[in-house]
């Protein structure tokens, strides 16, 4: 077990931001398979099959009412634009003669202006037509509207469900996992992948699914309704389609790349800071405050080149469409004002064209920045897939289960165990354990103290030989009932984010008040929870430092006594903890073990002299066993070790005379 | 405080503003031409038939369009760059006044509170500038614009904007005012659904040993329902803004129209004026809804630039000398002279009126319980903190009159919680000195006990170390860190705490390969157990900052109780 321990700030921030379409390329920087992980996607929102054919019944039927406002919008202009115009002339006259009567005069055009306008001379607007269209468009708009909150409704409900399965099911694939998967990945990795990358595909299917949806139909209806209204013009728009994806995908693949730098140098520099910061003691008397600045200054000039350069190649794209939207529009109001003209097309025709004109290079650019979205949404769900993909543990054989009362004997037969396959670590170890025996474990880092222990609780599975509780292979049991009955109490004292009195329910959560304050009592929590403001509530907080760590420590054990276990595993905690605390925990840690089999990594000559057996271990081998007094009396690894440490530095054994200072070349004085 | 920090930030870009205010203007005032040109056409070209007059003005409009164009990209290039430039600034300005704080005010702040404030915080404003000096620049613009052009096109129509404009702003006003509180509550619950799955990570463990699987999927299903449910609520609002926004607009055109044409009919009102103030109302109202959506923007960004400005405002309470001392004769002669440290406001001192002197040769050794101040007391010596009260001598010249890069090129500091950069082994050693050579590398490896396991790694000194040096084990990481400061042969060391994390016979011979090097130099020790420290030449025994002994541990064990108590609860804790 390596000694993290939750106090390593973690920083996992994902750059998460404002405009969030623009936050493109954060994780989507490796080559990727995009259409199989999409597919997946999209089958996560299977189960919500009905809802989304509402969600695009609903979109259909919004869109195509927005679609057909401003025609008849149009035609309300129509009736102002012919009443204006009716009643410019004498009462009386026909249309016709109207008509003939401007070409008589001359004015051809004026004719030809006029023959496309439908009006009576000598009447006014006629306000009830106007009335009737206009009420009409208030209704069709005002549906329109309504259809779209509606399929906003449900696909945000479809969304959010899909993703808290999504969540549920990460979570639950983490209790599955091997723990050789977690000693593999590393932890900010794994942490990036379940926190940051989930935000990340919520995000943009969130953004991606409602307005590609809505995006796409309107320029499907828009279209539609422009060729109604006039092929011709319908041309010279669709002419801006393939021109405004073309410059739109040129500026955004140039302003992605940006953000991938940007992201990039944030990283960086957010790793220059963290480390300053954290080591700010460090920097400063190690004098090395000017590199550190000048490393500082140089990423954050970076930092600053590529977020200028994303910001402004992403903030080009709204004049540039803008600019063809305006290009469009005046091809649009000159074309048409030539047509009205000639009296082949209506004013609120070219009034409404001009609208849908406006209307569709919006949804065009849209279509095409979620395009990017989408690309960084389905790189995060592929790293999700990735991990819901892992092999798991194999799945509990529930066949056999403990004989009633476990007494605690242990045994190993032929036990091998290798982390990777080409490194040994143990060999053929056997080992007999009786019940109510205490076991110490010692021996240099790295000799498979804690892998021998982690092999108890099935925490890996073994290559050969096997491990016995009261007689039974542990490994034909289920691991929750091998589990419920050992205790653990680890060096890295784990502690979540609740009360004190919940941390210690932990062991048990089925415990009473009475039987926590048992275990609080026994195990000398009690004592300093009452100099606590919150007593048993006080609340232990992400980085634990309202209480020490010699107290995190003491409420571990209360949780393994709480647990009351008929097999304890215990690492002697050697970190920094006073004289008084350590005291204390000794004392609990003893009344922890009492009539009860315990396997101790022990630092402590103590723990050791107390022990029944002590397994000196080297190299994944169990070079020596016995009793304290057996084993100094066989003057091996144990005798050796027992000197070094508990005898003072000067009895190791004879080392050469120490060479002179290294750098200062003055002769060494011999201790 | 957003306001001061744009003032204070923004004050050296003064002529960029300028210019993009004027850039903006430009565009808008040609954006806001257009329509016009539209009507002109429709009233002295579509209706009097002159085709010819439609072809000019639809050039005039083409030349209008460019200019806009050409404008807005000129003033984005501007926006972007000032916007930016801000945001470097203040990164700089934070990390430099960060650099130059004593370890009171980072453990005021805390290393992660300071780091969010350099980043996060940063970014927050930086964003809200940019989208505001390309946004609310234009907004006021285009508003102010599109009304008086509008209202050139008919006063009559007047109060239909007055109408549109409030109405517009309150309805999205409402829902960003409903967003903005769920958005902070959506962003406490992905905290706590992170939170939960970095602890199932990191205790996966412990909470497989106690079988609660179930347990923690449970906790994390009510984060993640509560997670939902506050996205849901979000989203709901998010889907009622478009249709909303969408349906004003669309009532307001449909306005325009009716009442338009009551004008016309009544003769107060061209046609084409009809068209242009459609566009016109249209583009005001966009305009106010860009606006609104800024405003929204600033709560957030000013809680940011609250927790910025602290930062900026904070003074180091350990101030470099006017007039340094950088010359001395003598070598690691060490004195603390009634010295005393207490936190500002603070009822009790952490160290108090502690006198201890120590020469070239000597080790000092500091024992006491947790909270006896032994930490507080050995950081004044690099000045990590400032003495309240009294002085720190180093080389017989109190360290606040020593040029600072003096005082720390003397010491040799391992402090308690073992810390490595990330980078390389070698990179690591070149903290303690840059001119170290392999050679010298390898010995104080040696000298650390480092030298077996660094020679295993696949790649020796050039092996990777992850930041913090999360990827060696805590053992691996204290002596990486002795080494550091063998290297720099200082002539002071301080030990603090340094040796918890390593095996049994690894410390013993650690301590041991130390002696020869460190006995030219002064070596002041924090110490945890009796058995590390009983061959000092001096034990300093600390009770609540204050000394309760000092002498040899023979002469403590005569004299000094609290020496006692300490020797006996380690001897009983031997004897449990």
């Amino acid at each position: 077990m390596s000694g993290r321990t939750m106090k390593e700030t973690e920083r996992v921030e994902a750059p998460r931001g404002p405009g969030h379409g623009m936050m493109i390329g954060q994780v989507g920087q490796k080559a990727m398979d995009f259409g199989p992980s999409f597919r997946r996607l999209l089958g996560h929102l299977r189960p919500h099959r009905v809802k989304i054919v509402f969600v695009f019944l609903s979109a259909v039927v919004s869109v195509a009412l927005a679609a057909i406002g401003p025609r008849a919008l149009g035609r309300a202009t129509d009736i102002v634009f012919a009443g204006a115009i009716g009643s410019r002339l004498p009462a009386g006259m026909t249309r016709e003669q109207a008509i003939a009567a401007a070409e008589a005069a001359g004015q051809g055009q004026v004719a030809d202006l006029l023959s496309g306008v439908d009006f009576t001379p000598g009447v006014g607007i006629d306000f009830q037509a106007l009335a009737v269209v206009l009420l009409t468009v208030v209704g069709i708009y005002l549906a329109s509207s309504l259809f779209g909150y509606l399929q906003g409704w449900l696909l945000n409900d479809v969304v959010q469900h899909t993703i808290y399965r999504l969540r549920a099911s990460v979570e639950d694939k983490l209790n599955r996992l091997p723990l050789r998967y977690f000693d593999r990945q590393p932890r900010g990795e794994l942490l990036s992948r379940v926190t940051n990358d989930i935000d990340n595909i919520s995000q943009s299917l969130q953004h991606t699914m409602s307005q590609m949806l809505t995006s796409v139909l309107t320029i499907v209806f828009v279209v539609a309704m422009m060729v109604v209204i006039s092929p011709t013009l319908a041309l010279v728009a669709l002419v801006t389609i393939p021109v405004t994806m073309v410059v739109a995908g040129l500026v955004m693949r140039r302003s992605q790349k940006k953000f991938i730098a940007q992201w990039r140098h944030t990283g960086a520099l957010n790793g220059q800071i963290e480390e300053a910061f954290t080591g700010h003691a460090l920097v400063k008397v190690f004098g090395r405050q000017k590199e550190v600045q000048a490393r500082f200054d140089a990423e954050n000039e970076q930092l600053f080149q590529a977020s200028f350069g994303a910001q402004f190649l992403s903030g080009l794209i709204m004049p540039i469409m803008m600019f063809i939207g305006n290009l469009n529009y005046v091809v649009v109001a000159v074309i048409g004002g030539l047509r009205v003209a000639s009296g082949t097309m209506s004013l609120g025709d070219v009034q409404a064209f001009i609208q849908y004109s406006r209307q569709f290079t919006q949804p065009v650019t849209q279509v095409a920045s979620m395009i990017n979205l989408l690309q960084s949404g389905v790189a995060s769900a592929e790293r999700v897939f990735e991990l819901l993909d892992e092999d798991e543990e194999s799945p509990d054989d529930q066949t056999a289960r403990l004989p009633g009362e476990t007494v605690g004997r242990v045994s190993f037969e032929h036990v091998s165990f290798r982390y990777e396959p080409d490194q040994p670590l143990i060999e053929d170890l056997s080992l007999e354990v009786n019940p109510g025996q205490m076991v110490a474990i010692v021996g240099p880092t790295g000799a498979g103290k804690t892998t021998l222990v982690n092999l108890i609780m099935r925490f890996y599975e073994l290559d050969k030989g096997r491990i016995t509780l009261d007689g039974v292979d542990i490994a034909t049991i289920p691991r929750w009932e091998l589990r419920s009955q050992v205790g653990m109490v680890l060096q890295d004292t784990w502690l979540f984010h609740g009360t004190i009195r919940e941390n210690i329910a932990y062991g048990r959560p089925d415990a009473t008040e009475e039987e926590i304050l048992e275990a609080a009592r026994a195990t000398f929590v009690d004592r300093f929870v009452h100099s606590l403001p919150d007593g048993y509530d006080t609340v232990i907080d992400d980085e634990g430092s309202n209480i020490s760590a010699g107290e995190k420590q003491l409420i571990t054990i209360a949780r393994a006594f709480l647990a009351r276990p008929a097999l304890l595993i215990l690492d002697e905690a050697t970190s920094s903890v006073d004289t008084r605390t350590e005291l204390l925990l000794q004392h609990a840690m003893a009344a922890l073990r009492t009539n009860r089999t315990s396997f101790v990594i022990a630092h402590r000559l103590s723990t050791i002299r107390d022990a029944d057996l002590i397994l000196m271990m080297e190299n994944g081998q169990i070079v020596e066993r016995g009793t304290h007094e057996e084993l100094i009396a066989m003057h091996g690894a144990y005798y050796r070790l027992y000197n070094s440490q508990f005898s003072g530095p000067d009895v190791v054994d004879a080392e050469p005379a120490m060479p002179p200072h290294p750098f200062t070349g003055q002769p060494a004085a011999a201790s | 405080m957003l306001w001061r920090i744009l003032k204070e930030s923004l004050r050296r870009y003064r002529r960029e503003l300028a210019f993009i205010v004027g850039l903006q203007l430009i565009g808008t005032m040609a954006a806001l031409y257009l329509p016009s040109l539209n009507a002109d056409i429709i009233d002295n070209g579509v209706v009097f038939g002159d085709t010819g007059y439609i072809i000019r003005t639809g050039a005039v409009m083409l030349v209008v369009s460019l200019v806009q164009v050409v404008a807005t990209i000129v003033a984005v290039y501007f926006g972007a760059r000032t916007a930016m430039s801000m945001g470097r600034d203040l990164r700089s300005s934070i990390f430099h006044k960060v650099g130059a704080f004593s370890s009171q005010e980072m453990s005021h702040f805390g290393a992660p509170s300071l780091i969010t404030r350099n980043t996060n915080d940063v970014q927050q404003v930086q964003t809200v500038t940019a989208m505001g000096l390309t946004m609310f620049v234009m907004a006021p613009i285009m508003m102010v614009g599109g009304i008086v052009m509008a209202l050139r096109e008919d006063l009559g129509l007047a109060w239909l904007v007055a109408v549109a404009i409030p109405l517009l702003g309150a309805s999205v006003g409402f829902i960003a005012s409903r967003l903005v509180p769920s958005f902070r509550a959506m962003q406490v619950k992905i905290d706590t659904v992170n939170r939960v799955l970095r602890e199932q990570t990191s205790g996966i463990r412990v909470l497989r040993a106690f079988v609660r699987e179930r347990f923690e999927t449970e906790r994390f299903d009510r984060a993640n329902t509560d997670l939902t449910e506050v996205s849901l609520t979000v989203g709901r609002w998010m889907a009622a803004m478009f249709p909303v926004v969408m349906l004003i607009l669309n009532v307001s055109s449909v306005a325009v129209l009716w009442f338009g044409g009551l004008r016309i009919e009544a003769g107060a009102m061209e046609i084409g004026s009809l068209t242009a103030f459609l566009t016109y109302l249209l583009q005001i109202l966009m305009s106010v809804m860009m606006a609104t959506f800024m405003v929204v923007m600033i709560p957030r960004a000013a809680v940011s630039a609250d927790r910025i400005a602290e930062v900026l405002d904070s003074e180091s309470s350990v101030k470099p000398p006017s007039r340094p001392v950088t010359r001395l004769v003598k070598r690691g002669h060490l004195r603390l002279d009634r010295v005393t440290f207490s936190y500002p406001g603070a009822d009790y001192p952490v160290v108090n009126d502690v006198s201890v002197g120590a020469k070239p040769g000597e080790t000092l050794a500091i024992i006491g319980s947790t909270g006896a101040g032994k930490t507080t007391l050995v950081n004044l010596i690099p000045r990590l903190f400032d003495v309240t009260s009294g002085a720190v001598l180093v080389d017989g010249v109190d360290v606040r009159d020593l040029e600072p890069e003096l005082l720390w090129s003397k010491i040799g500091l391992v402090p308690q919680n073992p810390y490595l950069f990330s980078g390389t082994v070698r990179s690591n050693l070149q903290y303690g000195n840059p001119e170290a050579t392999d050679d010298e590398m390898w010995r104080a490896l040696e000298i650390a006990q480092a030298r077996d396991f660094v020679e295993a790694m696949p790649e020796g000194l050039d092996s990777p170390i992850a930041q913090g040096g999360t990827n060696v084990s805590g053992g691996q990481r204290q002596r990486l860190q002795i080494a550091r400061a063998i290297i720099r042969a200082p002539e002071i060391y301080i030990f603090d705490d340094s040796f918890s994390a390593l095996d049994l016979t690894t410390d013993a011979r650690l301590r041991r390969a130390l002696k020869p090097i460190t006995s030219e130099a002064t070596v002041v020790i924090v110490a945890q157990r009796v058995s590390t420290i009983t061959d000092a030449d001096q034990i300093l025994v600390l009770e609540d900052g204050a000394r309760v002994g000092l002498g040899t541990h023979d002469e403590l064990m005569r004299t000094c109780p609290t020496y006692v108590e300490i020797v006996e609860s380690q001897a009983q804790a031997e004897a449990v």
